[in-house]
């Protein structure tokens, strides 16, 4: 989201998923869609049916990778590695559109000589991938006449997510795979409302419709719409959160349908420090293991069965959500609780209704201006920017790109970035790489998806090749005690041939079962606030008392 | 099918219209349609069992054949594009006759009993499923029940191809089932049979949702038929978006009794086209406590 | 792509190698490094065609398709495992299940036609000698009762041979198309080509494209496989279509029973097929040449094989066919035992590794065929009719036979025939004449079916029929693949009625309502003439109409459009459902 928005302006994907069934070349990279957006990734595969070539650039082996025309298993964190090589090469081999680098970006020389020590030998060393494969991929996107690239927590889970999806714009810069129909960047959303949750302001620094905090303009406006003093210091993530509660500057939280205790990536660490609250508030619909901890507990209805409103999705596509159900017991809409809360506090809002919200938003988000609640309701959605009530909606971003003027803006921005690895080196102590993902049938801690009998789960395990496995004397199936520099763990490990030699991989659904989340580690982005789920150094003991064969 | 995607699609070509007769009224339609969509834009009401929108044409069935001047064989009105010209019959004695055996064919060897439009059909056309002596071949395979989601009860298939296309190539691309054999012995199955936990299933009910007569069934409703507990007609249908990724596929929650017993998505809605994966077809069961179970065999 | 998920069932290490040996060293996945796996969609759909082949090996290994055999080929291939499976079982020869005795031979013996009178007591001495049967529809040598087909299991094929001189018109001057049968030797490019071999492909090639059309076009040509369409339309249609891959296959899945001159065409004179093919290649500009061959025809697949490996040896396949400066090539595929695959876009979809079944026409072979490219398909007869057409002209062609029927046609006489076997006469011949030249009926003449299971009956009154295509059209009947089988009067109509009956209950493919169900229908329906005849009341009668009216109207292949027909002549003549 802070990568996209600081190269163009808007921190939401560029293109709708239709575009992908018409595109020629795509890169997926550290995503596996496949399991974590299926529907998603019915869009792609008719554009693979439709003649498409895939590069699948991941550590593991995904069963999306298994559709790919190639598949790059870089080492665990080299992404950027990998971008600055095939940017480099692009431009070596002169296939860069030069005309529109001209007039659409600017910063070319720095990325030029930013990237000039990423040779294809370079490349190939820092990501494990030899030089041949990454020489195709470059080719192959530099030449496509339309290609998309897309990503997802592979990208943003780790220590230098910005600096990841920095660079990967450069090269949709670099080749002009923006701003038109079928090329594009696509993040893809890992839950139903993250980009809606930023569209509306749920972000340190933004307002709805992603205006400054520190804006006076957008100050002004919505200190005389909301008839209050607003501050225009921006806020801090929720990792910072958490500092800031080590060092007891923050006493107080109120959680609203985050599962901390259970999803943060250091979670020893996150549990440690909700318990050391003086007020810890939980708002969700499950008692979680955070509400667990927590002094107050409000129970929330179903957002998307038991309420009214919107939601946004990974094509920035706005859409209704409705009451099916009626919700359990004592459970009310999330809106009206805050309304109740308010009203207790002192300040009356009147009647918690979705609809008069969303026309409040409209009137301040100059982007869904034209999304009229009669208009979602009708449409099927719509995607913004949708300014007013008679444009359509916006199927992809940044058409000024190819505008004569850039509808007035700043040329795009390239980014120089330069590789770090993953935060946590492996040690001999730790020699082995720990990445996590997902599972088709399960859903983040798995309190929601849990609740189905899926006969294709087969629970937490540890992914290893079988040679790492056999040099241990580890059997397939056999459960063996995991550690990390943060803690440790037993778990069946689970032999996977598709995963390369030194690389284990754990899924993190079931809490209850094995906490992974005690592994991984607690390197995190500063400018993003997203932790490194993807990056951790393990190593793997058989327990004591197994029997060795 | 309704438009979602308003606007910029790259392949605006400019849509040549053709006009075609049906049953006298000259029709035109874009370029591209089918005859079927020429019956429906002339308000023909066509029988159809292996067409759907979100589906490939395979014209298996032959149920929504029409007689076309020129054309020695009567002609699949789903897969058919219209053309300049086509002179199209729609109700004449040769399509009612076709009509109304296949609808007999399939009513002498497949339990019909929950092809609720089929049994319209029948009536509609004089079907008489009985005329075919005493002991008419049938299926003849007892219900299948492998796990907690799906049932299989393929005394009820009408071998109409849906869920193959929908597991296979036109949506899920995981070709776990497969038509396999000949003929009449041609059955819907996995590998050598295998249960559908041990093939590559991966339970997201596409085939279940395009079942034209129930032999594919959520374990949901099996259960509630089996208790004489499943009501569609007070169902309340109600659509909203699915609570996991961000893709933003739409959801159909038809709910019963202030429980959700099914969820779908519709078919025209272009992010889903009408299919979903494990998460949006079995993850709502959080929501409420779990109803009632029958057995996993 | 799928999401592949295998069992744990692994191939045996021979039938790995068998398999290997036929997919050769591509593969859909290739790990090019511990990092770097190359695969994709494009790939695996370039190699699915090799399915059947690998299914054929594995076959012949194991003498069933195991479950870890089809692993392995799904693994190479990267096709789903329900797919494969879906392949396999819809094949005569392809077993999917262990049955005692399956790694040993199995003797097929041919239950149709003229076979089936003595199957029984062949079926009982191959049983007495301990060995396996498996009843068979008719196996193509009609002419030669009964039929037997050796199918080995870990071990060859094997098929009789015929005598070289095996026409009874052997020598005749008249014969156009089967001149060189019994003549040349088979397996000589030497000696076809001494007895005029290549030299239509160097006329053609002289001639050019658009002269070759020209003369097929005028000389009439139609197509022998059963639809009688222009073959000079076909070709330049491929010529036409746009697309710069383009196919020529022959048709010789030849499995209508009565038939079996594609056969001895194949194993007598197979260079003359490959000729024309080549023909039609430099005509239309494709490069790719496939002959589809019955599963059940081992000499003729061999032969056939041999002239193509001479044929490019001596740069008459290959690069540079005949100097031509163009490329053609021809690939042999054995079908499985399947009547469907016949059908034109049933064949392809079965080259193409998937299941036999028909597709929907229009869109037509020539713009959609083989791998959705242009392609001319023909029967083999229509191919070796090109040979004489481009070397003496439409002009001469056309000085034989009718108007609307020009140049000569094959007869596949069997049955109540003094000399069963393989003729060739002008059109125009009338029924009785082609008796009479194969040793006139013996005993007295109750019934002739005509062009097959998919023809229809006629009797003595029809003797004096012309058979050229507008005669037997106007007479409702046809002539389908040349078949001309003779029932006298101690045959058992209803027995062989009812058989033609179970032959599409078994043979149709089973996608269409009409044809799947309507031909099980018909069938029972003729059990219960058999048991409960002689008569048919007349609410049977009626039903039979109906279902055959919607059958021949709605289903989706000439399968299904014509298996009520011989059934329905036989009551209509009253060779069934009368009371005497
Ligand atoms: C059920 C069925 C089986 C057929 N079998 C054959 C066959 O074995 N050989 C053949 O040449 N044509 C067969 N045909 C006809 C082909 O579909 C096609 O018309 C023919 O190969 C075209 O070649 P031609 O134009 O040279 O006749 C069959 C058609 C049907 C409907
Ligand atoms: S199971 Fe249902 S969807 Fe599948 S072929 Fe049978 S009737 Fe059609
Ligand atoms: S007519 Fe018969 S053989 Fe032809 S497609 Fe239909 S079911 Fe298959
Ligand atoms: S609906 Fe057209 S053939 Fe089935």
């Amino acid at each position: 989201m802070v990568g996209l928005a600081t190269v163009l302006g808007a921190g939401g994907g560029t293109s709708s998923y239709k575009e992908i069934e018409e595109t020629d070349v795509i890169l997926l990279w550290g995503s596996n869609a496949r399991e974590a957006h299926p529907i998603f990734f019915h869009h792609l595969l008719k554009g693979l049916d439709n003649g498409a070539t895939m590069y699948a650039v991941d550590p593991r082996r995904t069963s999306s990778a298994r559709f790919a025309d190639l598949w790059l298993g870089i080492e665990v964190g080299s992404d950027v590695a990998l971008a600055n090589t095939v940017a480099r090469e692009i431009i070596a081999a002169d296939l860069h559109d030069k005309a529109f680098v001209a007039h659409s970006t600017r910063n070319f020389a720095e990325l030029k000589a930013a990237v000039e020590p990423y040779t294809l030998e370079r490349g190939a060393e820092l990501t494990g991938v030899p030089a041949d494969a990454i020489r195709e991929m470059a080719h192959a996107y530099a030449t496509a006449e339309k290609a998309q690239i897309l990503w997802t927590l592979g990208i943003t889970e780790h220590h230098n997510a910005v600096d990841n999806v920095l660079a990967l714009c450069n090269l949709a810069l670099l080749t002009g795979h923006v701003g038109r129909w079928g090329s594009g960047l696509v993040p893809l959303r890992g839950q139903n409302n993250v980009q809606g949750g930023g569209d509306m302001g749920a972000l340190p620094d933004k307002f709805p419709g992603f205006q400054n905090v520190n804006d006076p303009d957008a100050i002004a406006k919505f200190e005389a719409a909301w008839g209050t003093k607003l501050n225009p210091e921006p806020g801090i993530h929720l990792t910072l959160m958490f500092e800031a509660m080590e060092r007891s500057e923050i006493k107080a939280v109120y959680v609203i349908g985050e599962n901390p205790a259970d999803s943060e990536a250091d979670i020893n660490h996150a549990r440690a420090m909700l318990a050391s609250l003086d007020l810890l508030v939980v708002q969700d619909i499950f008692l979680t293991r955070t509400a667990e901890m927590a002094d107050v507990v409000f129970p929330a209805s179903i957002a998307w069965a038991e309420s009214n409103g919107t939601v946004t999705s990974s094509e920035r596509r706005v859409q209704r959500v409705r009451a099916a159900v009626t919700p359990p017991g004592e459970a009310r809409d999330d809106i009206q609780i805050l309304f109740d809360l308010a009203a207790l506090m002192g300040v009356d809002w009147g009647q918690a209704n979705p609809e008069q919200l969303w026309d409040e938003l409209r009137s301040l988000s100059p982007m869904h201006a034209g999304m009229s609640w009669e208009r979602l309701e009708a449409a099927g959605g719509l995607q913004w920017p949708c300014p007013s009530l008679d444009h359509p909606g916006s199927p992809f971003l940044h058409a000024w790109l190819w505008a004569d003027d850039l509808d007035g803006r700043e040329p795009a921005p390239f980014s120089a970035v330069v590789h770090q690895g993953p935060k946590e080196e492996l040690t001999d102590e730790f020699p082995l790489r720990l990445t996590t993902g997902r599972a088709l049938d399960s859903y983040n801690t798995g309190v929601q998806s849990g609740g189905f009998n899926s006969p294709i789960r087969y629970g937490d395990a540890l992914d290893m090749n079988p040679a790492d496995a056999r040099a241990l004397s580890i059997v397939d199936g056999e459960v063996v005690q995991v550690s990390s520099p943060r803690g440790s763990v037993e778990m069946a490990v689970r032999f996977q041939p598709d995963i390369p030699e030194g690389l284990t991989f754990t899924t993190f659904h079931f809490p209850e079962l094995v906490d992974a989340n005690v592994l991984t580690s607690d390197a995190w982005d500063k400018r993003s606030g997203t932790a490194e789920f993807k990056a951790a150094s393990i190593r793997v003991d058989r327990l004591v008392g197994a029997a060795h064969g | 099918m309704t438009a979602v995607y308003n606007n910029n699609t790259a392949d605006a070509s400019a849509e040549v219209a053709v006009t075609i007769s049906i049953d006298g009224a000259d029709v035109i339609v874009p370029e591209g349609a089918t005859v079927l969509d020429a019956c429906n834009a002339a308000g023909v009401d066509t029988p159809t069992l292996c067409y759907a929108e979100n589906l490939t044409a395979v014209n298996a069935c032959r149920l929504c054949v029409v007689e076309m001047d020129g054309s020695r064989t009567l002609i699949p009105s789903c897969s058919r594009p219209a053309e300049d010209g086509m002179v199209i019959k729609t109700d004449s004695e040769r399509v009612r006759h076709s009509r109304k055996m296949v609808l007999e064919f399939l009513g002498s060897g497949v339990d019909l009993s929950q092809a609720d439009e089929l049994g319209t059909w029948s009536e509609f056309y004089g079907a008489d499923a009985d005329r075919y002596g005493p002991a008419p071949a049938r299926i003849n395979e007892p219900v299948k029940i492998q796990d907690d989601l799906y049932i299989r009860d393929y005394d009820k298939c009408v071998l109409c191809y849906k869920c193959v296309e929908a597991c296979g190539d036109d949506a899920q691309h995981t070709f776990a089932i497969s038509v396999s054999g000949r003929g009449f012995d041609a059955r819907i199955s996995t590998e050598f049979d295998i249960t559908l936990p041990d093939s590559a299933c991966v339970y997201c009910g596409n085939c279940v949702a395009v079942c034209p007569t129930n032999a594919l069934q959520f374990k949901t409703e099996f259960d509630l038929r089996t208790v004489g507990e499943w009501r569609p007609e007070e169902h309340e249908v109600t659509t909203t978006v699915c609570s996991y990724c961000g893709v933003g596929c739409n959801l159909e929650m038809h709910v019963q009794d202030n429980t959700i017993v099914k969820v779908t998505s519709p078919n025209d809605h272009d992010v889903t086209s009408g299919h979903l994966c494990i998460k949006g077809r079995f993850g709502w069961q959080y929501v409420q406590p779990t109803i009632e179970r029958g057995p996993t065999t | 792509m799928a999401d592949l998920k295998f069992t744990d069932d692994q191939a045996s290490a021979e039938e790995s190698a068998a398999i290997d040996a036929v997919i050769g060293d591509e593969r859909a996945t290739v790990h090019e490094h511990p990092r770097v796996i190359r695969g994709g969609t494009k790939r695996r759909h370039r190699m699915r065609h090799l399915l059947l082949p690998a299914l054929h090996a594995l076959q012949t290994e194991s003498g069933w398709i195991s479950p870890g055999g089809l692993n392995y080929i799904c693994e190479q291939l990267q096709v789903p495992p329900a797919e494969a499976f879906g392949v396999a079982s819809f094949y005569e020869l392809f077993k999917v299940d262990q049955a005692p005795g399956h790694d040993e031979a199995v003797t097929h013996v041919c239950v149709d036609g003229p076979c089936r009178a003595g199957s029984a007591q062949v079926i009982a001495g191959i049983k007495a000698g301990g060995g396996h049967v498996h009843e068979s529809p008719c196996l193509g040598q009609c002419e030669r009762p009964t039929a037997v087909f050796v199918q080995g299991r870990r071990g060859p094929n094997v098929v009789k041979a015929d005598a070289p001189n095996v026409l009874a018109q052997h020598g005749e001057p008249a014969l156009r198309l089967l001149h060189r049968v019994g003549v040349v030797d088979p397996e000589s490019l030497d000696s076809y080509r001494s007895h005029g071999g290549y030299a239509a492909l160097d006329a053609a090639i002289a001639a050019g494209p658009d002269a070759v059309i020209a003369s097929l076009t005028e000389s009439g040509l139609s197509g022998r496989g059963g639809a009688a369409f222009p073959t000079g339309i076909k070709w330049r249609g491929v010529r036409d279509a746009d697309g710069d891959t383009k196919h020529i296959v022959a048709n010789c899945d030849e499995s209508e029973p009565g038939t079996f001159k594609d056969r001895i065409v194949m194993e007598s004179d197979p260079f003359a097929l490959v000729e024309a093919m080549t023909i039609a290649a430099v005509t239309t500009g494709a490069e790719n040449g496939w002959i589809y061959v019955r599963g059940e025809y081992p000499l003729a697949t061999a032969r056939v094989q041999n002239a193509i490996d001479l044929a490019r040896s001596a740069g008459l396949l290959g690069d540079d066919v005949a100097h031509s400066g163009q490329r053609f090539d021809i690939e042999v595929r054995r079908g499985a035992g399947a009547y469907i695959c016949g059908e034109e876009t049933a064949l392809f979809n079965s080259l193409e590794g998937f299941r036999g079944e028909p597709r929907n026409k229009p869109p037509y072979p020539t713009t959609h065929g083989l791998f959705n490219q242009p392609t001319a398909i023909n029967n083999p007869e229509t191919l070796l009719n090109v040979l004489p057409i481009v070397l003496e002209g439409a002009a001469s062609y056309r000085s034989v036979g009718t108007e609307s029927s020009p140049g000569t046609r094959l007869f596949c006489l069997s049955g109540d025939v003094g000399n069963p076997g393989l003729y060739e006469f002008a059109f125009g011949v009338t029924l009785g004449e082609v008796l009479e030249r194969a040793g006139g009926v013996e005993g007295e003449l109750q019934a002739v079916l005509l062009g097959g299971a998919a023809g229809t009956f006629v009797d003595s009154t029809s003797l004096d029929m012309a058979l050229t295509l507008e005669d037997t059209r106007a007479a409702g009947t046809t002539l389908g693949s040349g078949v001309v089988m003779v029932f006298n009067q101690n045959a058992d109509m209803t027995d062989t009625c009812t058989r033609i009956a179970e032959f599409f209950r078994n043979e149709s493919c089973g996608q269409c309502v009409p044809c799947r169900v309507g031909a099980v229908r018909q069938h029972e329906m003729l059990v219960e003439l058999r048991t409960g005849g002689p008569a048919m009341p007349d609410d049977r009668r009626q039903l039979h109409d109906d279902m055959a009216r919607a059958m021949a109207d709605s289903s989706i292949c000439g399968l299904g459009h014509t298996a009520c027909s011989a059934v329905a002549s036989a009551l209509t003549l009253g060779l069934i459902g009368t009371s005497q």
